[in-house]
C-alpha cells in the first residue's frame, strides 16, 4: 500500500461522540433544524401530527426498553437488550419503510418491530424464556430476532435477491417495488457473513439496505477494534455507496433511510446506512459497562438525548405543547402497564410442545420422543 | 417405459431438471454451477435452459450461499445450494445449524426452510486434502435437518427430486467416487420407488445384516457376493436416510440374523454407526448373537491420497468385520 493510502486510511478515525463532517444532520443536539441540499427533500412534507407521532413513538418505546429493563431486575425476564440511545435511529428508519418492505433485524430492534405494528410483547418472548422467538414474520414483514452476530445480513440480501427475482424493483409501482433492510452493529460488521453479505448483495444487485448501528461498542470492545475507517467507508471497498447519519437524529435518520430505501426499490442497487449514535445503557442486563468505559463519555452523549432533541424542537416550532406532552407520558403509563401485566402472564407452554415446530413434516423420532415424554409424565399422575 | 444406463451424477442432473421443470420456485445456487456445470457437472446445461436466475454462480463464499439461500427460502423460493466439497462445508456450518436447521422452530411453525443443501462426499478420488470428508454425523446430530446419502443412480434420480419437495430443510450427500457408475433404471417412470427416509434392503440373507450408505454400499455388495461363494448368507442395508434414521428396518433385520456391521467411511467415534448400534442393543439385546460391530475410518484427519486405500473400508475389512460378528 502506498503511503497515501495508509495516511487516508488512518486520518477519518474519529473520535468517540464526533460523527464526523460526513455525517448527516438535520437537528442539531440543540433541537436547531438545519439544511441539507439531499436530504429536506424526505422530510419537507411531514406534518406536526407526523412529526407528534414520531414523538410518540419515541417515548413509547423508551419505555418498553425501561419496563424490559425492570422486568428483567425483577426476575421476569431472563435477559434484556436495552436500546435506550438508539431510539432515533430505529424510529426513523422503521418509519421510513413501506408495509411490504422486509426487515431483517437482531435482537435489539425492539423500536423497529414496534413501529412494524408488532405486539410489543412478541420481543419479550425470546428474553422471558417462552420462545425462541415466536412470532410470524410475515404478519408485520418483520422477520425473527437473530442473536448469532451478522447471520442475517445474508438472509436479508437472499431474500433481497429473492424480490429481484420476484421482479419487484425498479418498476416504477410503488406498490409493487420492495425494499429489504439489514439491521447490525458495529461489531457485527467484522463478521464474515455481513461481508459476504455485502459481496452479494453487490454482485446481484439486491435491493437490500444495511442498516448498521454504530453504538460505539460491542459489549466492551469499542467500534476501533473493528475498524480503522469509518464503517460507513466500508461499502465503497465493495461498490456500494455506504452514508453516515446522525443516529440520533429522528429526521436524518427518517431522511437518509427512505433515501436509501428508495435506491434499492428502484434498482440502484445496495447501501450501506450507519447510524452513528450510542448505547447508553449496559450491552445487556448481563452487562457492567463500567468495567470498560468512561462515564465522561456517557455524560457527552447525554446532550445528544433523541428524545429531548425532538422535544426542543416540536416545542420551539410550537407544534406541540406542555399538554401533548403530558398526554404522551400519561399513554406511556398505560402501555407500560400494558406490557408489564402482558408479560408477567405470559404462558409457558406444556413441555410435550418442544416437539412440535422442529420439522415442518411427520418426524418419526419426534412422534416418538413426544409420545414417550407423555407416557412418562402420565406415569407420575398414574402414581398418585 | 425408457429403461437406460444413466450415471449416478447424470441421474441428479435429470432429477434436478424434472424439479425445476415442475415447481418454477426451485433454484440452485452454488460455485461454478452455471456454465460450468459444476465441477463434478451435476448442474450441467441447466443455467442454459432455465437461466441466470434459476441457475445462481454465486460468489465464493459458503456461509453466504446457504445464508442467503435462507432468504430465498423466506420469499417463497426453493433453493438447492451445491457446496463444492465436503470439506468446504464448513464456512456454512453455522448457516446450517443455527439458522436453516431451527428457523421452524424459532417461527413456532410458521416459517418454512424448504432447502437442500447438496455435498459430494466420502474419498477414494485420489484429491488433496478437504476433497473426501465425511461430515455427516455433524448434520444429522442437528435437530431441524434431514440427512440422507444416496448410492446408487435410481435412488439418487428419485432422492433429488423428493428433497426438493420436502418442505424440512434436508443435506443431501452424494458419494463423488460413485458419480460415474451406470444402472439401468426406467427414466420414465412416474414415481418413486421408495420413499426418502426409508431403509432399502438391497439384498436379502439371513446369517449377518451388513448396514451402510452413500459410497460402501457398492463395496458392501461386492463382500456379500464374496461372502456368499464361501457359504455366509449376509443382508445388506442401504440406509438412504440417515436423520430420520429407518431403524425400524433395521431391527427388523437384526432379530432375523442376530448380528450387524455397520460400515461408514466416517471416523468411528460418535458416528452413524456409534448412534446405530446404541439404538439396536437398546432394541434388539436379546436378538444379538454378537455386539455390533463397526467398519469405519481410523479416527485421524483423512491420509493422504496414496494412503487412502488403508483408511477406508475396503472388501476385505468389511469382510474381517463380518467374520468378528461371526465368531460369537
Ligand atoms: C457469532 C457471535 N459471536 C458472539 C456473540 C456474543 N455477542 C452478543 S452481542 C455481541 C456484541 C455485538 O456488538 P454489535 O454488533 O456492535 O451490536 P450491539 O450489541 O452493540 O447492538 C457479542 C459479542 C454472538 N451473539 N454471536
Amino acid at each position: 500500500m502506498s503511503d497515501k493510502v495508509v495516511a487516508e486510511l488512518q486520518e477519518p478515525t474519529p473520535s468517540v461522540g464526533d460523527g464526523g463532517p460526513d455525517m448527516i444532520q438535520l437537528l442539531t443536539p440543540e433541537g436547531q433544524r438545519v439544511s441539507h441540499p439531499d436530504y429536506d427533500r424526505y422530510v419537507e412534507n411531514l406534518s406536526a401530527d407526523d412529526l407528534r407521532s414520531f414523538y410518540r413513538d419515541l417515548v413509547l418505546i423508551r419505555r418498553l426498553d425501561a419496563e424490559g429493563y425492570a422486568l428483567q431486575r425483577q426476575g421476569e425476564l431472563g435477559l434484556w437488550p436495552s436500546l435506550l440511545g438508539q431510539e432515533a435511529a430505529q424510529v426513523g428508519s422503521g418509519r421510513a419503510l413501506r408495509p411490504h418492505d422486509f426487515v431483517f433485524p437482531t435482537y435489539r430492534e425492539h423500536g423497529v418491530g414496534f413501529v412494524r405494528g408488532m405486539d410489543p410483547q412478541s420481543s419479550l418472548q425470546l428474553f422471558r424464556g417462552v420462545s425462541q422467538g415466536g412470532w410470524d414474520p410475515q404478519e408485520n414483514n418483520f422477520h425473527l430476532y437473530t442473536i448469532v452476530i451478522g447471520a442475517q445480513a445474508l438472509h436479508a440480501t437472499g431474500y433481497a435477491m429473492g424480490v429481484k427475482m420476484d421482479g419487484n424493483v425498479g418498476t416504477g409501482d410503488p406498490d409493487r417495488d420492495t425494499a429489504v433492510i439489514c439491521y447490525f452493529g458495529d461489531g457485527a460488521s467484522s463478521q464474515g457473513d455481513v461481508n459476504e453479505a455485502f459481496v452479494y448483495a453487490a454482485s446481484f444487485d439486491a435491493p437490500v439496505v444495511f442498516f448498521c448501528q454504530n453504538n460505539q461498542w460491542a459489549i466492551s470492545e469499542p467500534v476501533t477494534k473493528q475498524t480503522r475507517i469509518p464503517l460507513f467507508q466500508r461499502a465503497a471497498g465493495f461498490g456500494f455507496r455506504g452514508i453516515r447519519v446522525d443516529g440520533n437524529d429522528i429526521l436524518a435518520t427518517y431522511a437518509v433511510t427512505q433515501h436509501a430505501l428508495d435506491e434499492a426499490r428502484s434498482g440502484n442497487g445496495p447501501l450501506l446506512v450507519e447510524a452513528y449514535t450510542y448505547r447508553m445503557g449496559a450491552h445487556t442486563t448481563a452487562d457492567d459497562p463500567t468495567k470498560y468505559r468512561v462515564s465522561a463519555e456517557v455524560e457527552e452523549w447525554k446532550f445528544r438525548d433523541p428524545i429531548l432533541r425532538l422535544k426542543t424542537y416540536l416545542a420551539h416550532e410550537g407544534m406541540a405543547d406542555e399538554s401533548f406532552f403530558t398526554a404522551v407520558d400519561a399513554e406511556a403509563d398505560v402501555f407500560a402497564a400494558e406490557l408489564r401485566e402482558g408479560c408477567v402472564t405470559m404462558k409457558t407452554m406444556p413441555g410435550e410442545t418442544m416437539w412440535d415446530h422442529v420439522y415442518a413434516e411427520d418426524h418419526p423420532v419426534m412422534e416418538a420422543e413426544r409420545a414417550a415424554f407423555k407416557a412418562y409424565q402420565a406415569s407420575f399422575e398414574e402414581a398418585i | 417405459m425408457a429403461v437406460e444406463k444413466v450415471t449416478l451424477g447424470k441421474s441428479i442432473t435429470s432429477g434436478l431438471r424434472k424439479a425445476m421443470e415442475r415447481d418454477p420456485k426451485v433454484v440452485l445456487i452454488g460455485e461454478d454451477i452455471g456454465k460450468l456445470g459444476g465441477v463434478f457437472r451435476i448442474t450441467e446445461g441447466l443455467q442454459k435452459d432455465f437461466g441466470e436466475d434459476r441457475v445462481i454462480d454465486s460468489p465464493l463464499a459458503e456461509s453466504g450461499i446457504v445464508g442467503t439461500a435462507v432468504g430465498m427460502a423466506l420469499r417463497g423460493y426453493r433453493p438447492v445450494c451445491e457446496i463444492q466439497f465436503d470439506g468446504f462445508v464448513y464456512p456454512a456450518f453455522d448457516q446450517i445449524v443455527s439458522q436453516v436447521a431451527k428457523l421452524h422452530a424459532r417461527g413456532l411453525g410458521a416459517v418454512k426452510m424448504p432447502m437442500v443443501i447438496r455435498i459430494p462426499f466420502g474419498g477414494g478420488i485420489g484429491s488433496p486434502e478437504h476433497h473426501s470428508e465425511s461430515p455427516e454425523a455433524y448434520f444429522a446430530h442437528t435437530a431441524g435437518l434431514r440427512t440422507v446419502a444416496c448410492s446408487n443412480p435410481e435412488d439418487a434420480h428419485w432422492m433429488i427430486q423428493q428433497a426438493i419437495e420436502c418442505d424440512d430443510p434436508v443435506i443431501f450427500f452424494e458419494p463423488k467416487r460413485r458419480y460415474h457408475d451406470r444402472a439401468e433404471y426406467d427414466t420414465d417412470a412416474g414415481s418413486a420407488p421408495r420413499g426418502l427416509f426409508d431403509a432399502h434392503v438391497v439384498r436379502a440373507g439371513t446369517d449377518v445384516t451388513l448396514l451402510g450408505y452413500g459410497p460402501v454400499v457398492k463395496t458392501m455388495l461386492e463382500a456379500a457376493a464374496a461372502a456368499e461363494s464361501e457359504g455366509t448368507s449376509i443382508e445388506v442395508i442401504d440406509l438412504r436416510s440417515l436423520s430420520p434414521l429407518p431403524i425400524a428396518t433395521v431391527v427388523e433385520s437384526v432379530r432375523k440374523t442376530g448380528r450387524l456391521v455397520c460400515v461408514q467411511e466416517a471416523s468411528s467415534f460418535l458416528g452413524m454407526a456409534s448412534e446405530i448400534s446404541a439404538q439396536v442393543t437398546e432394541q434388539c439385546f436379546y436378538d444379538l448373537e454378537a455386539p455390533v460391530i463397526r467398519v469405519a475410518g481410523a479416527n485421524i484427519p483423512y491420509p493422504p491420497s496414496r494412503m487412502e486405500d488403508d483408511f477406508l473400508p475396503d472388501l476385505d475389512r468389511i469382510l474381517d468385520g463380518v467374520d468378528r460378528a461371526l465368531a460369537y
